[in-house]
């Protein structure tokens, strides 16, 4: 396997609702950013793999008009998934490991600010059985809490600390949105939005875009001070239907933290994109984080959550921990799917 | 690359308007089932799978991987969904190409599909969007332009696109899996046949299919331990350019120049009319046949059409060109990227039965999507790479 | 065979879903300039190039299109397409002839309707003008332009807009 690391990472402020830019008016300052700080000349990049939906852009073939804010002249070699940006970066990840280029540029974009999210996101569930019977995203997110709450994995109250952390923390993340100091107690006094979930236990609507530049082996070591190494990509689903899995746990996230290697060495901090406070608690345990892990000093998901691009965020918020001297070593995470159907775990290191 | 790879299975499901007797997940489990059959393996011997569709509106489900994966057998196992409008179903083989050309994989399954007749592909296309009347009709709107531009361009006899429809519906005639079968199809037919986006007529145009094509790439290990004869991958190309800006030539794009020649370079081609036995290509408009015979370096710019004209692209031909029917024939549109990749796979495995060129060694598949601006492509053959 | 029986082959499941769209500053501007009648194009920072609408953004160079130029509402055609067939939020009579249309001092095509004459006499090279709606009716729409329609000039030769089609 070829060394990969990532040499340049860049994102908008995640917003509530972006009221004046498009998505490739987003886009571009960031794209610019990260060529820029790569240290790659633009032409020399080999290869970009973008992640977004139409489903959350509203509109059929969204990401080709992204394609505007990459400089994609003369053409380029490009591909997209439909899938959080965590996984571009995957498949961006593997084209260099076939030795086909030795640098890429990653990126992707979500604005659910648009549509009605917890709605739209309905609509991943099995259009025969599932989606005729409405469950919305966040009430998906409450029976995965009831499970775990009744299994004793968790409790509420390890719930209202993982929010307020996360919003603590957010304080000091200039691009985070949802910060501020909040008290646990006062939280568990807070009604349920839908029982067992209250407010603080959901993500904010964002809107944001992130973008990223990896390179190999001496591309990285020459064009960068500080190459943030990629030392294990796996991820792994589970079935999507929610009766046949336990929810309380996360097998596929266990599962590829055990192929990325996330138990080869002291994790120092991990991202987790947990949009709901309990999945946090779930993938802690999935991964074997120790309680001295520090988790998501970025604020996580509970503090920004731009759907498809916040599991490419959290790679890109890991990778700055490791480069500004704060980790050695780090675990960041993706999710996909109702209930943590699909996770990618990284293992970072300096 | 890190490692050879080869197509050891391909499956396909028959084409039809509506599938009506399968779901989405019936339809994609019969493409797999058929290629894991033709490779001789179980779905435990498969390592990851990759999936690829047009845009998700086309079925009405956001990200229809996740709720299909346990009949692809994807449970315990990455996944990928790979979304870059038309060219999909070929950008999806080349990820999974590459999933196993890194060495990540040994054993990798790809399917790709379309269920157009669960929703309503014209509507997807023609959401009404605030500030913009559209006007622009469906991908036939989009592209008849184009064509005109090229008629302009070649001076091509008006009756090119005509001969090219006759040669593809009568190659579908010889293929049991195509959709669109027109058993007494004649030039008059096609002619006087309505005109939908001027000057495109109705049988110069592809039909809305339901289907899928799936794939099984394995490693040199597992290609050469297999029964039946593997299709080696010897290059892969993908490239892109913007949809719309100053001076892109849309007729001739640059995206697709250069992605031919890049292949070929790799695919250590000189020259492609003579080294290449036979070309699967998408053209779901007729015209498309010889513009992309000159994107391809087959043909000299402005001459494509000749090869129609003189028969160079039939069966019989030096190039033949589309030998299941082609796009004209079947339209699964997500898959339809993928069974042109695996129609270059049959042929150089020999398994194409009566539209098999004989003696086949090096074939071409090639896929196009947006507005003429994403290619992706592959090279074929019955031995390795040297 | 009874109804029970019968293979259930369709089931429908309505989906609603609402979406605000948000067109961008580039294109606000444009929406803007409709409004008043008037067809801004963006120039592209680096190369210089005009788009109308404007995204944003040169796809050719990836950089912003921050200067705005009024461009004349006369072009050229570029090619064409008689649309006989229906298509679903279209409502326009068919049969229509859709046109790309290089607009004086664009660098780029520009999608209208040509109407004013019969479908046999539209050709690349043509010079059209926009037809608009009565003032009255303009609003934040491209659509203020109901069509374009021939005018009395000299066709411009294939091989001076041959690099815009």
């Amino acid at each position: 396997m070829r060394d990969v690391a990532v040499i340049a990472y860049a994102q908008t402020p995640n917003v509530r609702t972006e009221r004046t830019r498009n998505e490739v008016e987003m886009l571009m300052p960031i794209i610019d950013e990260v060529v820029q700080k790569s240290g790659v000349p633009r032409q020399e990049i080999g290869f970009t793999c973008s992640g977004s939906s139409d489903y959350i852009a509203g509109q059929c073939f969204s990401f080709v008009m992204a394609v505007d804010a990459v400089g994609a002249w003369p053409p380029i070699m490009e591909s997209h998934v439909e899938m959080d940006g965590a996984w571009a970066l995957y498949e961006a990840w593997i084209k260099i490991q076939c030795g086909e280029v030795d640098s890429a540029l990653v990126f992707s974009f979500g604005r659910s600010s648009m549509g009605e999210t917890a709605e739209t996101l309905t609509l991943q569930t099995d259009p025969y059985t599932m989606a005729p019977l409405g469950p919305d995203a966040i009430s998906m997110a409450a029976l995965q809490a009831r499970s775990g709450l009744d299994a004793g994995v968790f409790s509420e109250r390890d719930m209202a600390e993982v929010a307020a952390r996360s919003r603590r923390d957010a304080l000091s993340n200039p691009e985070a949105q949802l910060a501020g100091e909040f008290d646990p107690e006062a939280l568990l006094k807070s009604p349920y939005l839908v029982s067992p979930l209250r407010a603080h236990d959901c993500p904010p609507i964002s809107d944001g875009a992130a973008a990223m530049v990896i390179a190999a082996d001496d591309t990285a070591r020459n064009a960068c001070d500080k190459p943030v190494w990629i030392r294990g990509i796996d991820h792994r689903l589970e079935t999507h239907q929610l009766g046949s899995r336990d929810l309380a746990r996360s097998p596929s996230t266990a599962l590829a933290g055990e192929k990325a290697g996330v138990g080869q060495g002291k994790v120092d901090i991990a991202e987790l994109h947990a949009p709901f406070s309990h999945q946090e608690l779930i993938l802690k345990q999935a991964l074997g984080l120790d309680d001295d892990v520090r988790i998501n000093p970025s604020g996580g998901a509970l503090a920004a959550n731009p759907i498809m691009s916040a599991g490419l965020a959290r790679i890109g918020e890991a990778s700055r921990q490791i480069a500004g001297g704060a980790a050695q070593r780090a675990v960041a995470h993706a999710t996909s799917g109702p209930c943590l159907q699909q996770n990618l775990v990284c293992v970072l290191e300096g | 690359m890190a490692e050879h790879a080869a197509v050891i299975g391909v499956g396909q499901t028959d084409f039809d308007a509506k599938r009506e007797d399968v779901s989405q997940v019936g339809l994609i489990r019969e493409a797999a089932e058929r290629a894991l059959a033709d490779a001789e393996l179980d779905w435990a011997d498969i390592d990851a799978v990759v999936v690829g569709k047009a845009p998700d509106m086309f079925e009405g489900v956001m990200m229809p991987e996740l709720f299909l994966a346990e009949a692809l057998g994807g449970v315990g196992k990455p996944m990928l969904r790979v979304h870059t409008a038309g060219s999909v179903g070929g950008s999806t083989a080349i990820v999974a190409a590459s999933l196993v050309q890194s060495g990540v994989h040994e054993r990798v399954l790809t399917v790709a599909y379309e269920k157009q007749s669960e929703s309503n592909a014209m509507w997807a296309l023609s959401i009404k969007m605030p500030f913009t009347p559209i006007m622009v009709a469906g991908a036939g709107g989009f592209f008849a332009p184009l064509i005109r531009g090229y008629m302009e361009r070649s001076g091509a006899p008006e009756d090119t696109g005509i001969r090219v429809a006759l040669k593809d519906r009568l190659n579908a005639l010889k293929n049991p899996l195509a959709h669109l079968k027109l058993p007494d199809v004649n030039f008059e037919m096609i002619q006087n046949s309505p005109m939908l986006w001027d000057p495109v007529r109705y049988l110069e145009t592809c039909p809305s299919s339901d289907g899928a094509c799936a794939l099984v790439i394995g490693n040199e290990k597992h290609a050469r331990a297999a029964s039946a004869p593997p299709a080696w991958i010897h290059a892969t190309n993908m490239k892109t350019e913007p949809t719309m800006f100053a001076g892109r030539d849309q007729v001739m794009p640059k995206a697709g120049l250069e992605c031919a020649a890049g292949l070929y370079k790799k695919a250590g081609i000189q020259d492609p009319r003579k080294e290449i036995d036979c070309a699967e290509i998408y053209v779901p408009f007729s015209w498309f046949e010889p513009m992309w015979m000159e994107n391809l370096h087959f043909a000299p710019i402005n001459e494509g059409w000749k090869m129609t004209y003189e028969g160079a692209t039939a069966l019989d031909g030096d190039l033949p060109v589309n030998m299941s029917g082609g796009v004209l024939s079947t339209n699964a549109i997500g898959a339809s990227g993928m069974v042109r990749f695996a129609e270059a796979a049959m042929q150089v495995r020999g398994q194409a039965g009566e539209h098999q060129i004989d003696g086949a060694k090096k074939a071409l598949g090639h896929a196009y999507g947006g507005g003429s601006q994403y290619f992706s492509m592959w090279i074929v053959a019955d031995q390795p790479l040297q | 065979m009874s109804e029970e029986n019968e293979p259930i082959t369709r089931i429908i499941t309505p989906v609603h879903v609402e979406y605000t769209y948000t067109p961008g500053v580039a294109s606000e501007r444009f929406l803007r300039g409709v409004r008043e009648g008037k067809l801004l194009g963006g120039a592209c920072d680096a190369c210089g190039r005009v788009y109308v609408p404007s995204r944003g953004a040169c796809p050719r160079c990836a950089a912003p299109t921050s200067e705005f130029r009024e461009l004349s509402d006369k072009g050229t055609v570029i090619t064409f397409c008689v649309v006989r067939v229906p298509a679903e939020n279209i409502d326009v009579e068919l049969p229509y002839c859709t046109a790309s249309i290089l607009l004086d001092g664009a660098d780029i095509s520009f999608t209208g309707l040509i109407q004013g004459c019969p479908f046999e006499e539209v050709r690349i090279g043509m010079r059209v003008q926009a037809v608009w709606k009565p003032e009255a009716e303009w609003d934040f729409s491209i659509g203020n332009i109901q069509h374009f329609e021939p005018n009395s000039e000299a066709d411009v030769p294939f091989e001076d807009i041959k690099e815009y089609s």
